[in-house]
């Protein structure tokens, strides 16, 4: 495991998604979600809309680190927004 | 066809799951932790954050190589797309002729990537190849070793060579599709082969030609073996594409940390694009 | 009309045969006569080129080796892919449409970067320089490939022959064998064609994976360019014989191999 060369954070990035995929299932399972037609094109699932703003998440941040100087958290803080509203109105 | 759901399911596509994620997920998982250190060797490193991402974003180097990388990948789908409709539409559609074209066709697609190479590196040589010779006899002066444009060329030719026959096989199995009805109700109204080909062929094409454009763009914003083995990179970093570029960061320099962030970029762009050709896909699917 | 489309055609089948052409031509010069002109075709037919290849272990054992991952490869990405494929096609569950994305995904991972995580994953588990492990690491893109030509073939079964083996009392593993593989025979073909294919061209990760004992074929040529000059002739028939292969392989398939390419979608 050594060449793998763990860090704290990397460590708990992936847990999270780890723990978010998990917690997918279960909700899954307990109450299985239909398709919908929010303000995105395309009709999604709930999967459908955390990947959508997982992605987007992922380029809000490298946008903010490649065209500005604002440090990463704002970015972190665009980037939750997003995600709920993806999640909700998607 | 309407599926039963069934979770037990999940047992047949376990052996899947299980090969793919060992490959899949060990390296990608080590490539973002590489992304956040700076590494000198295997016990020494420092967690660094950002930076390498910040780095990489504002780096001309890569912007180039990333510019140059879309307007291949760009020429690369403008040429092959229309040309391997246009060898599907010439195809024979019976009689022995049939199997020759097919296999043909798709020798090409069966030559290890760096024999492909190879192939192009010789034939385009003034002294000892066909091309390079011919174009020489004819009064141009090529030589894609010392000249810019005619090094991008070789690689853009070479390309087509390699990879139009996925296409014209394709799109030839999306025509082979359409019953031979629709010819002839098109045939009773009189309509024009632009008609045809406009309202009947290219409807029908549609899930493969993206089925095509995709396996296209993905393999050709990867590209990696076949420029390297004509040109090197060379002449400068005329032909020096994404791959290449983050090759020479990770093994040649030895710089890990940058190399992981921008691969992480580049994966990134990829899967966008991906995820909206793939999405458009499902929906033509559903919608047929 | 049909005439242009013959020559359309017929260009087009020229201008993939001519470079071909000039390989096979060149393979069977001597490199004095490679490097003291241009001719058309061999002046002094020689095989001596093809005699280097085949007397010299270092060159022929390259051919072993890459047919040998190769075929693990293959056989590998059919006995995982055949259930999954059929899984995927008959049933709704759990997830299956991200799974189905993820596993696509990894074709799209750029290989370059991942060369030294790869390298490093299969010597910490004392699998570097095995055939086993190209042929594994190979499965990241050929098993997702098959999943997907496979799920194209077996869509275009109709369910009722499913159900009906059930009710006369087939178990699923025994109708799975008996009934169901021989039915999507020439989908097995063409998947295993792709799956030879893919694996047969790809040179980056066997050579990262192999040093000596599994060396792939590919990797020998592009050693042997840079240590000795150029050595063309040798080069040119090297080049001819990893062509071989792919062509017997197409041949077997042929009569299927537009709809495989199609993704059995059509």
């Amino acid at each position: 495991m050594e060449w793998m060369a763990w860090t704290l954070p990397t460590a708990a990035f992936f847990s999270s998604i780890a723990v978010l995929l998990v917690v997918m299932t279960v909700w899954e399972i307990r109450s299985p979600c239909v398709e919908r037609k929010g303000f995105l094109p395309i009709t999604t699932t709930r999967g459908d809309r955390l990947f959508i703003g997982l992605l987007g998440s992922a380029y809000l941040h490298l946008m903010v680190l490649g065209l500005t100087s604002w440090p990463l958290w704002i970015a972190s803080v665009l980037a939750l927004l997003w995600l709920a509203l993806v999640l909700r109105w998607g | 066809m309407n599926k039963v759901p069934n979770n037990k399911a999940w047992w047949l596509v376990l052996p899947v799951f299980l090969l793919v994620a060992f490959s899949a997920i060990v390296p990608m998982m080590t490539v973002v932790n590489y992304s956040v250190q700076d590494i000198f060797d295997a016990s020494t490193r420092f967690f660094v954050g950002a930076d390498w991402y910040k780095q990489v974003l504002q780096d001309s180097r890569l912007h180039d190589s990333l510019l140059r990388q879309f307007i291949f990948s760009a020429c690369v789908l403008l040429i092959e797309i229309p040309l391997g409709i246009a060898i599907a539409l010439c195809m024979p559609t019976k009689g022995r002729w049939v199997s020759v074209c097919l296999i043909v066709l798709a020798i090409p697609l069966l030559i290890p990537w760096n024999v492909v190479g190879t192939i192009w590196q010789i034939f385009g040589r003034a002294d000892i190849g066909l091309m390079g010779w011919a174009l020489n006899a004819l009064g141009f002066d090529y030589n894609y070793a010392a000249n810019t444009m005619d090094a991008w060329v070789t690689v853009l030719v070479m390309d087509v060579w390699h990879w139009t026959s996925l296409v014209a096989l394709l799109c030839y199995s999306g025509l082979r599709a359409i019953p031979d009805v629709y010819y002839q109700a098109a045939r009773i109204d009189r309509a024009t082969p632009w008609a045809v080909f406009r309202y009947i062929q290219l409807p029908k094409m549609k899930s493969v030609l993206l089925i095509a454009v995709l396996l296209r763009f993905m393999d050709s914003f990867m590209i990696y073996t076949e420029p390297f083995v004509l040109t090197g990179g060379g002449p400068g970093n005329a032909t020096t594409f994404l791959s290449q570029t983050l090759t020479q960061m990770a093994v040649g320099q030895f710089d890990l940390g940058p190399a992981a962030a921008f691969s992480l970029v580049y994966f990134l762009i990829i899967l966008l694009v991906s995820w909206l050709f793939y999405t458009a896909m499902t929906h033509a699917d559903q919608n047929r | 009309m049909n005439i242009r489309k013959r020559v359309v055609l017929a260009l087009f089948i020229v201008f993939l045969l001519v470079p071909i052409y000039w390989l096979l031509n060149m393979s069977f010069k001597s490199n004095t006569e490679i490097l003291g002109g241009l001719t058309l075709w061999p002046q002094d037919f020689t095989l001596a080129n093809y005699q280097v290849i085949f007397t010299d272990p270092s060159w022929y054992q390259g051919y072993l080796n890459s047919l040998y991952y190769v075929c693990l490869n293959t056989l590998i990405s059919l006995l995982v892919a055949l259930p999954a494929a059929y899984a995927f096609s008959r049933y709704r569950f759990l997830g299956d449409k991200h799974l189905f994305f993820w596993l696509l995904t990894n074709r799209m991972a750029p290989p370059a970067v991942f060369l030294l995580p790869f390298f490093q994953l299969y010597s910490s588990i004392g699998l570097f320089d095995t055939h086993i492990a190209v042929a594994l690491a190979h499965c990241l893109f050929s098993v997702p490939l098959a999943v997907w030509i496979l799920e194209g073939f077996i869509s275009g079964v109709p369910k009722e022959i499913d159900e009906t083996a059930y009710i006369d009392g087939y178990s699923f593993p025994k109708f799975f064998v008996k009934i169901f593989i021989p039915l999507i025979g020439s989908g097995i073909g063409v998947t295993a064609f792709f799956c030879f294919m893919f694996s047969w061209v790809e040179l980056l990760l066997a050579r990262t994976l192999t040093s000596v004992n599994a060396k792939p074929i590919a990797a020998v040529m592009t050693r042997t360019v840079s240590a000795s000059g150029i050595d063309w002739g040798v080069l040119a028939a090297a080049g001819v014989l990893t062509i071989l292969p792919g062509v017997l392989v197409i041949w077997f398939v042929r009569n299927h191999v537009a709809k495989g390419f199609a993704l059995g979608r059509v």
